[in-house]
């Protein structure tokens, strides 16, 4: 049988747990810096290289931010939550333990809507709970030839773990949910969500059953998944070998399987790895977390605006724009805030909004650069728009201007200026340009004069490349018209 | 009296009592020329307090820059401790001045002080006893008359009963008291620095001066430390002294029965009220006990895994780099209580063990609630079933953990208990045990002072 036979069969069911750092200034436990980058173990104290006799006191700064993630997705928050030690020994976990959540998480019950159903109504994942936890630190099994080093900046770093329901369908569902998430926890403002830095991790727990049953099959539990595509590859690849399991009359046994990145496969993690006893029990170094009702209120309340809020809110306040162009404008919190000063400042959303998903994503792209250091500013690209509307440069100068802009970082009037690509409706300077062209080009001249109109086009092109662009091309029209005209 | 001359006749002292391994191996480091140097400073310096220039000695499990800090483990052989325990410092700042770390059961996990990697500590008034444990090497100390202070720590009786045994002043304070901030962790939600003193007064200076809330520990409490030096001593009229009828089981000793009730008899002429009381659950402490601490234990000892610090011996692979160094580094008691506690947090196990035991620890915990809410302000026990026992002479382990019977409910219950000498019996001296209310430490010193002063040198015959 075919792999294609086989999953054709199957209906893929997925449920993700997204570990997400939270963007504090200092770790969880202790005061030691969080940031990325620093030499191996630079970051560490006592208390994350868990010396003898050391505590644990929380950051009330990552139990704000975990809030503001719980309630983001939808979550309920509990006043009461309990810190718990998941033990297991492995070199880059000082403790021997992970200060974690279990019984009682921080918070439970959310959903994220990607998008919809035929027929309109929203599809939403459900959230089964959020809670607040410890990183570990990191092994380095390539730097040594014959040992592996341990790094334990990481270790203590905080993080949010984010377990959905068993909602998603297809590899391509999942990708759409951690678009969402990550979507959404910016916008929150509780992680920088950069998967290079490893701030937003993802384990997979894929099943494969029958269509039509509701039953749930066995599942197993992919790790090492460190992008987004890794997370649709391991996802089809590892449901096509359930598939082929089931299909061949097997079984598919509950185990804990490794992505392997090079290889484009998964393989089981050994035995031990894959069936922990975590022994789970409350951490009695930490009082149980309490977050009280009203604060949980006051966090709430200063939420910062959503992304599904802000796209209902550009379609409300901009007429003009398609869902497509609200979609891309409101792809990072930077990008709609910056066209939202743009759209401001000019007067014209649409005008700003072409700017937006033409030129300016283009030279993004082309740089390699996100919103916040482009050298462009809101209020410049504003002007420059102005400038167009009102006449001062026409749409191919202004694209000239533009691209010195982003090289630069300089106003556009001066630009233009500098550049000579002010607007010249002075006859006399056009008629200058246009004698110039004429008699550079005697042919057609000759033909254009003796009545052959449709060169007019070719001409005016001559003139406005001739005036690098800053000729007005309505008036030049006009002036070679009247050569013949009479 | 200078604090250099003060230090110089503590480690003569020890000298003559032969405190080191050769005799009955109370210290396990000392701090000789650190010591004189910090006397000779603090001798020039106005005085800071009643602790000013006084030598102390701290547990081996109480971090410390100064010297090591190996929990009696092979484990942690030479460690020295880059911080400072909270309650470490606050000695330091009022100005006592660390001589020694003593001997204790390896990680405190011992009623005898027989489990250390570093040898048995004898008992100063009778060599072939046990000091008890796990602070035996702190009791020692004082009852050797080489320090007037020390500090222990309390896990499941682990202060009140060696103080009984050596003939000393223990206290075990409210848990949460004391920060445990440097306290090397056994079982977190048991654990609590305690002290030793010749007299209550010593005592209640020692912990007057590390008492109070920290926030490197999230579990110390922020209830205001009261003076527990000037507590009245005008007799005890009014109080409500409780006599728990578990406590005063039928096989009790008879002669530590007679002392216990000579101890009462006393308290009564001094004015409290002594009232028959119950605590039901009591009866199930050890075997709660022995659950919960080998549980918390067993996660508190993983961190000890050859990879940051600490003994290290290779093996094959990681997992035999793992099994090496702490097959290697822990003893046999240890071994066995990280097995236990493996075994009771382990899946399918966790609900009939661990959260039963937390179950009745609260019922536990409840009986003392309910004692202390009918209007009984202290409980006078046995600090102990016998007087300290010969070395050697248990071993069954269980047996051993008998020996705790009385003192571990006060862990357990977080409430704060005192031992001090009530009499002697073969020349061994018997501990009589007060427990307090949660932050009522000012009160168990003033009823302990009115006693130890009632008792006078009876407590020592």
């Amino acid at each position: 049988m075919s792999r294609t036979a086989a999953t054709g069969a199957y209906e893929m069911v997925v449920g993700l747990e997204v570990h997400v750092h939270l963007e504090t200034a200092t770790k969880i436990f202790c005061r030691c810096s969080t940031d990325f980058g620093a030499p191996p173990n630079a970051n560490t104290c006592p208390v994350c290289l868990a010396l003898p006799g050391a505590l644990p006191v929380l950051n009330g700064h990552a139990v704000e931010l975990a809030v503001r993630a719980a309630l983001a997705l939808g979550c309920t928050v509990h006043s009461t939550s309990v810190f718990a030690r998941k033990n297991y020994f492995y070199p880059d976990l000082p403790k021997g333990y992970q200060i974690s959540q279990f019984d009682r998480p921080l918070a439970t019950g959310g959903r994220v809507r990607i998008g919809a159903r035929d027929g309109g109504a929203p599809f939403e994942i459900g959230i089964t709970r959020a809670h607040l936890e410890e990183d570990a630190g990191k092994s380095v099994h390539d730097r040594f030839a014959s040992a592996t080093a341990v790094d334990l900046n990481r270790a203590g770093v905080p993080l949010v773990e984010i377990v959905s329901e068993p909602d998603l369908r297809s590899a391509e569902q999942a990708t759409a949910y951690l678009k969402t998430l990550k979507q959404i926890l910016e916008y929150a403002a509780v992680s920088d969500v950069n998967m290079e830095e490893g701030s937003l991790r993802v384990d997979a727990n894929v099943s494969a059953r029958p269509r039509g049953q509701t039953a749930l099959g066995t599942k197993t539990e992919v790790k090492n998944l460190n992008s987004f595509s890794a997370v649709a590859r391991a996802l089809d690849v590892e449901f096509a070998r359930q598939c082929a399991v089931l299909a061949a009359g097997g079984a598919v046994e509950q185990q804990t399987m490794l992505w392997d990145e090079k290889a484009g496969g998964v393989r089981p993690a050994r035995s031990k790895e894959g069936s922990h006893d975590y022994r789970y029990f409350p951490e009695p170094d930490l009082p149980p977390l309490v977050v009280p009702p009203d604060r949980i209120a006051a966090i709430r309340a200063a939420l910062p605006e959503l992304p599904d809020a802000r796209r209902a809110r550009y379609r409300a306040a901009y007429a003009g724009l398609s869902d497509y162009d609200v979609g891309v404008l409101t792809a990072s919190v930077a990008l709609g805030d910056y066209f939202e000063r743009v759209a401001a400042t000019c007067g014209d959303a649409k005008v700003a909004a072409n700017w937006m998903m033409g030129e300016v994503l283009a030279a993004l792209n082309a740089a390699g650069r996100r919103i916040h250091d482009f050298a462009v500013r809101p209020p410049q690209l504003a002007a420059l728009v102005g400038m167009v509307r009102d006449g001062v440069v026409s749409h191919s100068a202004a694209k000239q201007i533009f691209a010195i802009m982003v090289a630069t970082g300089g106003d556009p009037d001066r630009i233009a200026e500098h550049e000579g690509l002010v607007k010249v409706s002075d006859d006399a300077a056009l008629a200058a340009w246009i004698d110039d062209v004429l008699s550079e080009h005697p042919d057609e001249a000759r033909r254009y004069l003796g009545g052959e109109r449709r060169l007019q086009g070719v001409l005016v092109g001559h003139v406005m490349k001739r005036s690098k662009g800053s000729a007005d091309p309505k008036r030049v029209n006009q002036l070679l018209a009247a050569r013949i005209g009479s | 009296m200078t604090a250099a001359d003060a230090v110089r006749a503590a480690f003569r002292r020890a000298d003559d009592a032969g405190a080191d391994a050769s005799a009955l191996n109370i210290f396990l480091y000392e701090d000789r020329d650190g010591a004189l140097a910090r006397a000779a400073a603090l001798d020039g310096e106005p005085r800071r307090g009643p602790l000013h220039g006084v030598p102390v000695a701290l547990k081996d499990n109480i971090a410390t820059t100064s010297l090591p800090t190996s929990c009696g483990s092979r484990i942690l052989e030479g460690y020295v401790s880059p911080f400072e325990a909270t309650a470490a410092r606050r000695l330091r700042e009022a100005g006592a001045i660390v001589i020694a770390k003593t001997n204790m059961d390896e990680f405190a996990m011992g009623s005898s002080t027989e489990h250390s990697a570093y040898g048995v500590t004898r008992n100063p008034l009778a060599p072939d006893r046990v000091p008890g444990g796990s602070s035996g090497g702190s009791a020692a100390a004082v009852a050797a008359g080489i320090v007037p202070i020390a500090r222990g720590s309390g896990t499941g009786g682990a202060v009140g009963q060696p103080a009984a045994f050596c003939g000393v002043v223990g206290v075990k304070p409210t848990y949460g008291r004391v920060s445990r901030y440097g306290l090397v962790a056994f079982a977190s939600s048991l654990d609590q620095i305690g002290v030793f003193g010749r007299t209550v007064d010593d005592a209640a200076t020692g912990l007057q001066a590390i008492a109070g809330p920290d926030p490197l520990d999230s579990t110390s409490a922020r209830e205001p430390v009261p003076d527990y030096v000037a507590g009245s001593a005008d007799g005890l009229r009014g109080v409500v002294i409780g006599k728990p009828a578990e406590y005063f089981p039928g096989d009790l000793d008879a002669r530590v029965r007679d002392r216990c009730d000579a101890a009462l008899d006393a308290l009564a002429r001094l004015g409290a009220e002594v009232r028959d009381v119950s605590l039901p659950h009591s009866r199930l402490a050890i075997e709660v006990y022995y659950i919960i601490a080998p549980a918390e234990a067993s996660s508190n000892l993983a961190r000890f895994d050859g990879v940051r610090y600490g003994l290290r011996l290779e093996g094959d692979g990681l997992r035999g780099m793992y099994e090496a160094t702490r097959s290697a580094g822990f003893g046999a008691e240890v071994t066995r209580r990280i097995l236990l506690g493996t075994y009771v947090l382990s899946a399918g196990y966790y609900d009939a063990y661990y959260r039963k035991a937390q179950q009745v620890r609260a019922l536990i915990a409840r009986d003392f609630g309910s004692v202390f809410g009918a209007g009984v302000d202290l409980l006078f026990t046995p600090t102990t079933p016998t007087p300290a026992f010969s070395i050697g002479s248990k071993s069954d382990p269980y047996e051993m953990y008998l020996s705790d019977v009385f003192t571990c409910t006060a862990n357990l219950a977080g409430v704060p208990a005192l031992s001090l000498p009530i009499g002697r019996v073969d020349g061994l001296p018997v501990g009589g045990q007060l427990i307090a209310p949660h932050f009522r430490e000012r009160e168990m010193f003033a009823a302990a002072r009115a006693l130890e002063r009632a008792l006078g040198d009876e407590a020592h015959r």
